[in-house]
């Protein structure tokens, strides 16, 4: 073991320029993936924003009993799907119509009666925010004597849901797309590193190392420069973050996890990327 | 030790490199194998380090089958069949010492081991005042030493050598192959591949293997 250490850490030493270019081609294809997954955190947090509003309003016959209401309610509220009920009575619904209607609001003033019923405003927990379960809830709510009628805006929860599958699924392909260039970059980087070292391996063989012992250098070497790839990776990828926020476009930084992910992933890149090429390099020799 | 059995091998369609030779070679031994260029020895070496196996036939070298050795046990017997080439084969970022200390280090071999047997393997080929010199500042003899030091690192029974003094001047090619003579007398078996007769005729009790365009035509062994 000490000696694997030993050998990859010498190989740095011995080819600086082939190592820095190496973790430098890696670490521009981490950027890459990385600017990606702040664009596709940005454009989540946006869809999930957009749904945070998708609420279900259930319309109560004037008249209801306070007691059935309050009753309702707290049955509401132990749905699994449902995060918060927002009871407006009769009056707080006129004030806010007062409020948004502006001079409008007179032909409503001016009528003897509250033409405005009470209602139920219920948003949902999220992941619960899919057609299928916002025309359940509704069918569920309805079912209630005193509810008049329910609306949950049917068209505006179709195209959240069909936004959010294509973002899904765009960030799922490109994500791949983008990890697979990566990891055919380093494969060719790990490549470029054993073609340097082809005599070492060759003398290796000849004086009677085991396969493992001949590997292991190189798959630390592999891990150590996705390593260095990656962490390169990360503050080249804020900066650019950085840059834009301020003067393009508001953006959010994506989550510590996030980063420490994809520094993990450039590691276990440069290692599988090692144990490819000197197993096929094994081979054909 | 090292046995042939109606060993062939065809390379592809560059046509036979041995057709049917058998032989044996005792452990000890100082064996010539002679003939011209394309009859065959190059082949012959590689078969007993595994390196090529035959096409048909068995290549039996001590414990170790050609038809029934692993991977691994084939890194195992590297360490026992030490091998020195015409071109050296030194790696030129190291020093003499780096060099076999490599060949130690690669099997497994503790630091501290390493240090006392590379030093005194360089003083065994007359190379200990150049230990810290990198093969481009030592002569023709001097890296081939340093490649001999390398192939007896691991205390092997025998030593195959292709055309070891091939690339050497009349004076260094002397003292090589003095060199391998006195590790052949420490009870190191040699299997030297030349065309050098001049070396041939210089060990008069050696076997000598002769091929012929991949037919053996003569081995001097007494009959097994």
């Amino acid at each position: 073991m000490k000696y694997i250490v030993r050998e990859a850490l010498a190989a740095f030493r011995r080819a600086p320029l082939l190592t820095a270019l190496s973790a430098a081609m890696i670490a521009l294809s981490l950027f890459v993936v990385g600017l990606f997954g702040v664009a596709a955190y940005n454009v989540q947090q946006v869809v999930e924003r957009i749904e945070e509003r998708v609420e279900v309003v259930a319309y109560l016959r004037d008249g209801a009993p306070p007691d059935a209401i309050r009753l309702a309610r707290a049955e509401i509220e132990s749905f699994p799907e449902v995060a918060a009920v927002n009871y407006i009575s009769k009056e707080e619904a006129l004030e806010v119509a007062n409020r948004e209607l502006g001079e409008l609001s007179a032909v409503l003033v001016d009528a003897d009666v509250n033409p405005l019923p009470a209602s139920f405003e219920i948003s949902l927990r999220p992941g619960h925010r899919t057609p299928d379960v916002v025309a359940e809830v509704a069918e569920r709510l309805s079912a209630y004597a005193f509810v008049e009628d329910v609306q949950f805006g049917q068209e505006w929860l179709d195209k959240i849901f069909v936004l959010r599958r294509i973002a899904g699924t765009a960030s799922t392909v490109l994500g791949l797309a983008f990890a697979a260039v990566a990891a055919l970059i380093i494969g060719a980087a790990v490549r470029m590193a054993i073609y340097a070292r082809r005599d070492e391996i060759a003398i290796m063989r000849l004086v009677g190392a085991t396969p493992g012992f001949i590997q292991g250098p190189f798959l630390l070497e592999g891990f150590l420069t996705g390593l260095l790839g990656g962490l390169l990776a990360a503050p080249a990828t804020y900066g650019v973050y950085h840059l834009l926020s301020g003067a393009v476009v508001e953006l959010q930084w994506v989550p510590g996890y996030w980063v420490v992910c994809g520094v993990v992933i450039g590691a276990v890149l440069g290692l599988i990327a090692s144990a490819l090429a000197v197993h096929r390099h094994l081979k054909g020799t | 030790m090292i046995r042939f059995e109606r060993v062939t091998v065809q390379y592809g369609r560059s046509g036979l490199a041995l057709n049917d030779v058998s032989f044996f070679i005792r452990k000890g031994e100082f064996c010539f194998l002679t003939g011209h260029s394309g009859a065959g020895k190059t082949t012959a070496l590689r078969l007993m380090h595994m390196a090529v196996r035959p096409t048909t036939g068995e290549v039996t070298v001590g414990a170790y089958s050609s038809s029934q050795i692993k991977p691994r046990e084939v890194a195992l017997l590297r360490r026992k069949v030490g091998f020195v080439f015409q071109d050296f084969r030194l790696l030129e970022d190291r020093t003499a010492a780096e060099n076999v200390a490599f060949a130690l280090e690669v099997t497994g071999a503790h630091q501290s081991v390493v240090r006392t047997k590379v030093g005194r393997l360089l003083a065994q080929v007359g190379l200990a005042h150049r230990s810290e010199a990198y093969p481009s500042e030592l002569s023709g003899g001097e890296r081939q030493r340093v490649a001999i030091a390398r192939a007896l690192a691991n205390d092997p029974l025998v030593l195959l050598a292709d055309e070891p003094t091939g690339n050497l001047d009349d004076e260094a090619k002397r003292g090589v192959f003095d060199l391998f003579r006195d590790i052949n007398t420490l009870g190191t078996a040699v299997v030297m591949a030349t065309h050098d007769h001049e070396l041939v005729r210089a060990v008069p009790d050696a076997h000598i293997i002769e091929l012929n365009q991949g037919f053996l035509v003569r081995d001097t062994a007494p009959e097994i």
